[in-house]
């Protein structure tokens, strides 16, 4: 199965960007995996990142038409590449940092004009390429390189957000469920709208050495823990108050 | 060379219009099948105009949440295939700066229309202005070059827009049309011609996209969608695309090829005209609004016995420097005018050697008058 994915990747490309334990590696395997499953035409797709660590998910790893692009500025650019060539399709993948602090103003419009764009949003929660500083996304309380004592602000809660700007489509997904996530990304691949996926992703080298997650199996596990969907919770049982809902959050 | 002489698409023959809707026919006519933008005066005319006419032929539209998303949907535009441009002025070109260098670092051909405003910061919103001179060379990071050409009248609003795409497409890089408000607001006669000139983008299949043999070379431009497996990046890259962010020689090899593709190449691209130079004694250096009065004071001037001409730049960017100390050779003297504290003023002075430069600076939101360049030249008697 593995293996059967090369074909999507460039054969110039030997090694893999992320640090040990990253989340973005199974990101892309599940991504790589959506798009086998719905036999998506590679030569009529463009991948648009922008600047982090998730933004080399696609580039320059897949073997199709990649854009680069600015810090913030992904989404700005896939508006024009879609609006001048509606053939293309056209995916979106970058980090939280990106999409949704420098780059949030693109997002929220992008999501009211609901063009069609495909966005993954990999949120690690931090600022992970410049060193771990605190991102919109970190956790009230948890530690970063910004936030020696503890983030005094509340993270955004991306699913609102987006739903809130007016896309149609809206996801919550974490590398620790990956078939769930392929499902997720499947269906906003496949949406003729604007369609938003978030995807939990464990930062280890920057996160988690920050705070108490001393290891990638650590981080995994507590991930695991968090996350919940509405169907997989007990009634009985309380989840932990900064539990993470996962699941498709659509009207 | 993929410049084709074509059918001009938009109404030829002797039309009344204003210069931003001329610039927009411009656009059209040039081949423009995107534009991107944002609300601002005085340049929104264009926007309004684009949506209105180009759409109908075909053409996308995007009002975007602000410059940055303009610019930056307008080079993805541009890499899906489309002739793809933006209109702003001042505090809107501060916005699409970084972006700017993205377009000139990753070889994409966008045209930016600024309609010049009295800044700096918000200004006199719909007063004249003509200080983004330096802005549109020097505002982003790092070294890179443009194209910027200076309209004088409604008739240079259509002509220089076909040709800041013209250049814009064949070289590769960011072309502007440094238009001020006097000239966008500006309603005149221009005369449409049947027949105009375009390039259509350079495409060899299977070529580097990023690079070539030559050290001043203009690498081949696919689109999206054509199969090359484009990688365009803004970090530094190699000439296919891979980003080399270790290795001096990467980056070097390519900060230099983009300046040298334009600067070698000034003999082609520089345009200027000359008015009474021939026997000058004192050279009025101006382009823009600013030269109509420049011409009418030198007219005047002459009657009045002084041996004055008028040089008129058309291009500003790349700058015509050995054309300054040309004309210096023969001059005993430059006045410059400019709506400004001075900046194409350096610029002569840099080239003029031992001839001595004025500069007349007005920066009060009107235009200079004949009677102010009139005063400044009775200085230099």
């Amino acid at each position: 199965m593995a293996r059967s994915m090369e074909k999507y990747l460039r054969p110039e490309v030997k090694t893999t960007p992320f640090c040990p334990g990253c989340g973005h590696g199974v990101l892309m395997g599940a991504l790589l995996r959506a798009m086998d499953q719905l036999q998506l035409d590679m030569e009529k797709t463009v991948f648009v990142s922008g600047i982090g660590c998730a933004a080399w998910i696609p580039s320059p790893n897949f073997a199709a038409d990649t854009l680069h692009t600015l810090h913030g500025r992904a989404v700005a650019f896939a508006s024009g590449v879609k609006a001048a060539n509606p053939d293309l399709k056209v995916i979106v993948i970058s980090g939280d940092g990106d999409l949704t602090s420098i780059g949030g103003n693109h997002l929220i419009h992008a999501a009211r004009r609901n063009q069609e764009l495909t966005v993954i949003c990999a949120n690690n929660m931090i600022y992970g390429m410049t060193g771990g500083q605190m991102a919109p996304t970190t956790p009230q309380g948890h530690l970063t390189a910004t936030s020696v004592q503890g983030n005094p602000y509340r993270a955004f809660d991306l699913v609102k957000l987006v739903k809130g700007a007016g896309a149609p489509y809206v996801a919550r997904g974490s590398v620790v469920r990956p078939y769930d996530l392929i499902g997720y990304l499947k269906k906003a691949i496949a949406s003729p709208d604007f369609a938003f996926v978030e995807v939990l992703s464990p930062c280890p080298t920057q996160y988690g050495r920050r705070n108490k997650l001393d290891s990638p199996g650590a981080m995994y596990d507590r991930l695991g823990q968090l996350c919940r969907t509405e169907a997989g919770n007990d009634p009985a049982c309380s989840p932990p108050e900064d539990a993470l809902l996962l699941g498709e959050f659509n009207d | 060379m993929p410049l084709t002489t074509v059918t001009n698409p938009v109404k030829a023959g002797s039309r009344y219009l204003s210069g931003n809707d001329a610039a927009a026919e411009g656009a059209i006519a040039a081949g423009c099948r995107f534009y991107g933008g944002y609300p601002i005066t005085p340049s929104s005319e264009i926007m309004e105009y684009m949506s209105r006419k180009m759409v109908p032929r075909g053409g996308a539209f995007l009002q975007m949440e602000d410059e940055i998303a303009s610019i930056s949907s307008v080079v993805g535009a541009s890499w899906s295939g489309a002739k793809a441009m933006t209109a702003t002025s001042g505090p809107g070109l501060s916005l699409m700066q970084e972006c700017l260098g993205y377009a000139a670092f990753t070889e994409t051909p966008v045209v930016v229309v600024d309609v010049q405003r009295a800044g700096p910061c918000t200004g006199q919103a719909t007063k004249v202005g003509a200080g983004d001179i330096m802005a549109v060379k020097w505002g982003s990071h790092g070294d890179y070059q443009v194209v910027a050409l200076s309209p004088w009248s409604v008739q240079e609003m259509f002509s220089l827009t076909v040709e800041a795409f013209n250049l814009s497409e064949r070289l590769r890089v960011p072309a502007f049309l440094l238009a001020e408000e006097a000239t966008g607001h500006l309603r005149e006669r221009v005369d449409l011609p049947e027949t105009i000139e375009i390039y259509n983008r350079d495409y060899t299949p299977g070529q580097p996209v990023f690079g070539c043999a030559e050290a001043d070379g203009i690498p081949s431009m696919p689109c999206f969608g054509a199969g090359e497996k484009l990688m365009v990046t803004g970090s530094t890259h190699d000439q296919w695309g891979f980003r080399k962010t270790e290795g001096p020689e990467f980056h070097d090899r390519l900060v230099r090829r983009l300046s040298r593709k334009v600067l070698d190449r000034k003999a082609e691209i520089c345009r200027h005209e000359g008015y009474y130079l021939d026997d000058a004694e004192v050279v009025v250096v101006a382009y823009g609004f600013t030269a109509r009065s420049a011409l009418r004071a030198v007219r005047q001037a002459r009657q009045d016995g002084m041996a004055v001409g008028l040089l008129r730049l058309i291009t500003i960017w790349p700058f015509d420097g050995e054309l300054i100390s040309r004309v210096a050779q023969g001059a005993r003297g430059f006045l410059v005018p400019e709506m400004n504290l001075g900046q194409v003023d350096g610029l002569v002075r840099s080239a003029a050697g031992d001839t001595p430069v004025k500069s007349l600076t007005q920066v009060n939101g009107s235009t200079i008058s004949p009677a102010s360049i009139l005063a400044a030249l009775g200085e230099m008697r």
